[in-house]
């Protein structure tokens, strides 16, 4: 009887640990863009599948084709995706438009607290409505659009003397979008090493999100506004008002005196050519990349450094960035929230940042050690700081197709003035939510 | 006379179906036979279009499924009619259009000529021409974008030789003036092997014997070019015209890899512009409105053209 009871009690307990994990392992699939940061998740997710019992599936997609594919896959009720690292502009509609499981009620019951993770992506990337307390997403990943350069050349005493001679200053970091424009039209043309270079890349592209990313880099530190009053969606004076004319100008003047020819329609990918190649001095792009281009053997290391964009009239910069949510059409519902529940852990966190990742956890951007843990991070904690974002509605892709035509119609196809520019833009924005039934 | 097929036909079908089909007319049978292939057709083509006209009067929009359409009589068309933009799409698919169809019959049909004329080695130089034509779009367009680079770009290199300007000063995709003829040039590279082949289809149907004939008659080369060659190659060359037309008229993969539609929307062709309305903005209303415009303009052209053809066909 003894011998039983010990044979029973030790089959009880295989069942009680392995029976639940092995009934409920499930096939989990992750969906994102395909870039640097997805491959670090890859490798954090490994410590999922072995303390969960689950597999994870990646589904990766270029970035020109993420939106377009994944909006897609929730407008069609798909079921690829259990998990989504989505956009944060697309909160709103995966919130309204039902894609998106609203996330309180499993916060609540595993004592995840948004007060645990830096306020500004909590805003940007899990509420719906912006700034309430209905959460469809947890900050997965921070980003802004930030700009490095080519710290070698900025040391070189030839070229320090050729900058001072020609500006009366010293060649540094840009503590403005005036400056950043200086030290791009020097370096524009200019012979280094026998090889001619230029001043820097930005952001051009006209299919997706390009050039909007890029333009609102000018147009948030000169005081762009979208809306007079938040929530009123009275856009005449704010958006077209004179900083934001200004703005526009200045970016148009960047295109067309300081970046390299052809580069007419260039976005994440060409700035990384551009400056890994050694055509341009300084280059804008996201954050995510500053942990590959650090380590690139060519120009990264001693020649490369960081800095957030400058201001003009304010701190400003461009929240990039995702939060994770759980797809409402996935059958592993249980198992996707699962994920984010070890996701939010604060170890998890770390480890997240150590591997290329950005955290948004308090616990590791508090940390002391943060801002001296890669020669970025600093310049990413002060960017979060002053991050706009672009409109989060659930029509944002039609407000973004808008913006990307006007802006590229005038910046880069150089027709109309940017006033001109950006009164159209309204009257797009203004049929935009007149449809939406929002005036 | 029997025909001895169809004896062959009647012996071949098995006793059960013979006499499950014996009471039925010839009328009855080809109805049979043909009504998978109408129901398919309803299903596919019809069906969709009948949809797509009646969504054309609503605010439809397919990402809001949680939203009743509402109809809205003809306000998408009214938009679309009115909007300026559009119709600068419409110039530069005019543009296209009216340009690669023309550089394309003209060089088709002269390569095309010179084929003809059975050179050595002219078989191998017809399958050099034809290479490009095999070629995906997508791969196409990436590939010409490489050539249109500025600064590495064997374009503006080959350029630059003749006219001894600096190869980057001047940039094919991102110049307002220069892209709509670069969409231009690449997709004359890529279809003129096919206006060739129906050119060079044309040419081998005229009969030797009416060239002997005009020889004999002491008509001049470019008598019997222009009487003899022209007129009997102009159906083909006016079939070219039509299939190529239409393709055209809906170009999307090779404009989009080449410069999706910019720089600004100089090279946005109304196809690209329906895309980006429906699948991009999800205005489905709107967009179907767009589409039968399209397809009203389309089906409008080709009608008259067809016509046409016929006229000259029976000449």
């Amino acid at each position: 009887m003894k011998r039983f009871n010990a044979a029973a009690i030790g089959a009880a307990l295989t069942c009680s640990v392995s029976v639940p994990t092995l009934a409920s392992a499930e096939d989990l699939t992750l969906c994102w863009a395909a870039w640097d940061p997805a491959n670090a998740l890859v490798e954090l997710s490994k410590e999922f599948e072995a303390q969960s019992g689950h597999s994870m599936n990646f589904e990766f997609i270029p970035w020109p084709n993420f939106a377009d594919r994944m909006l897609n896959e929730l407008n069609s009720g798909g079921k690829l995706c259990d998990l989504l690292i989505g956009d944060s502009q697309w909160i709103g509609g995966g919130a309204e438009n039902g894609h998106y499981v609203k996330l309180n009620d499993f916060f609540d019951a595993e004592g995840i607290s948004m007060d645990d993770f830096a306020p500004a992506t909590v805003y940007a990337y899990s509420t719906w409505p912006k700034g309430t307390p209905n959460y469809y997403a947890l900050p997965a990943m921070g980003d802004a659009n930030g700009w490095f350069y080519r710290k070698d050349w900025f040391e070189r005493d030839d070229i320090r003397a050729a900058f001072k001679e020609a500006t009366g200053r010293e060649l540094g970091e840009p503590k403005t979008q005036r400056e950043m424009l200086e030290i791009a039209q020097f370096f524009q043309g200019r012979e280094i090493d026998g090889k001619t270079v230029y001043g820097a890349s930005i952001f051009t592209e006209r299919g997706s999100e390009g050039i909007t990313m890029g333009v609102t880099s000018a147009l948030y530190p000169w005081g762009f506004k979208y809306e007079n009053t938040p929530g009123s969606y009275d856009m005449d004076g704010a958006v077209n008002s004179p900083e934001a004319v200004e703005a526009l100008e200045f970016y148009k003047e960047f295109y067309e005196t300081a970046t390299p020819p052809g580069y007419t329609n260039s976005y994440m990918g060409e700035s990384l050519d551009a400056f890994k190649s050694g055509q341009v001095a300084m280059a804008m792009n996201w954050f995510a990349f500053f942990p590959g281009l650090y380590a690139d053997p060519n120009t990264g290391g001693d020649k490369i450094d960081f800095f957030v964009n400058p201001p003009q009239n304010q701190a400003g910069s461009t929240l990039g960035g995702q939060g994770i949510s759980v797809v409402a059409y996935s059958d592993k519902q249980d198992a996707a929230l699962e994920y984010i529940k070890w996701f939010a852990n604060p170890e998890v966190q770390a480890k997240w940042w150590e591997l290329g990742g950005y955290s948004a956890h308090n616990s590791v951007l508090n940390d002391p050690g943060f801002k001296d843990s890669a020669p970025f991070a600093g310049d990413f904690l002060e960017a979060m700081g002053a991050v706009q974002d672009f409109w989060q509605e659930p029509a944002y892709a039609e407000l973004l197709l808008a913006m990307q035509k006007r802006i590229h119609d005038y910046v880069v196809a150089d027709q109309g003035t940017a006033q001109e520019a950006l009164d159209k833009l309204i009257e797009d924005w203004t049929e935009v939510f007149e449809d939406e039934g929002k005036l | 006379m029997t025909d001895p097929i169809a004896t062959r036909a009647a012996k071949a079908t098995p006793p059960r179906v013979a006499r499950q089909i014996k009471g039925l007319s010839d009328r009855a049978i080809a109805w049979i036979f043909v009504a998978p292939t109408i129901f398919l057709l309803l299903a596919i083509n019809i069906f969709p279009l009948i949809w797509t006209i009646q969504l054309s009067f609503t605010n439809y929009k397919a990402n809001r499924l949680n939203r009743e359409p509402e109809f809205i009589g003809l306000r998408n068309y009214e938009r679309i009619l009115t909007d300026s933009d559009i119709w600068l799409n419409m110039q530069a698919t005019a543009h296209f259009l009216f340009w690669t169809i023309a550089l394309q019959v003209l060089i088709g049909f002269a390569l095309a000529w010179l084929i003809h004329r059975n050179f050595k080695g002219s078989n191998f130089w017809t399958t050099v021409i034809v290479l490009p034509m095999m070629l995906s779009p997508a791969v196409v367009g990436n590939f010409w974008k490489f050539l249109y680079q500025p600064q590495i770009g064997l374009f503006n290199y080959i350029v630059t030789f003749f006219t001894r300007a600096e190869p980057s000063s001047f940039e094919m995709l991102g110049s307002v003036q220069l892209a709509p003829w670069s969409i231009v040039i690449v997709d004359t590279w890529m279809w003129t092997p096919f206006v060739m082949l129906i050119c060079l289809a044309g040419l081998r149907s005229i009969p030797d014997y009416i060239y002997e004939a005009a020889e004999i008659d002491r008509a001049s080369k470019l008598r019997q070019f222009f009487t003899i060659t022209v007129p009997m190659v102009l159906p083909f060359l006016m079939l070219a015209v039509l299939f190529r037309g239409i393709e055209n008229f809906k170009m999307f993969d090779l404009v989009v890899q080449l410069t999706g539609g910019g720089p600004g929307s100089t090279t946005e062709l109304t196809s690209i512009n329906l895309k980006r309305e429906a699948f991009e903005k999800w205005r489905t209303g709107y967009a179907s409105a767009y589409a039968i415009i399209l397809f009203v303009t389309v089906f409008g052209l080709a009608s008259i053209y067809v016509k046409a053809l016929n006229k000259v066909k029976e000449r």
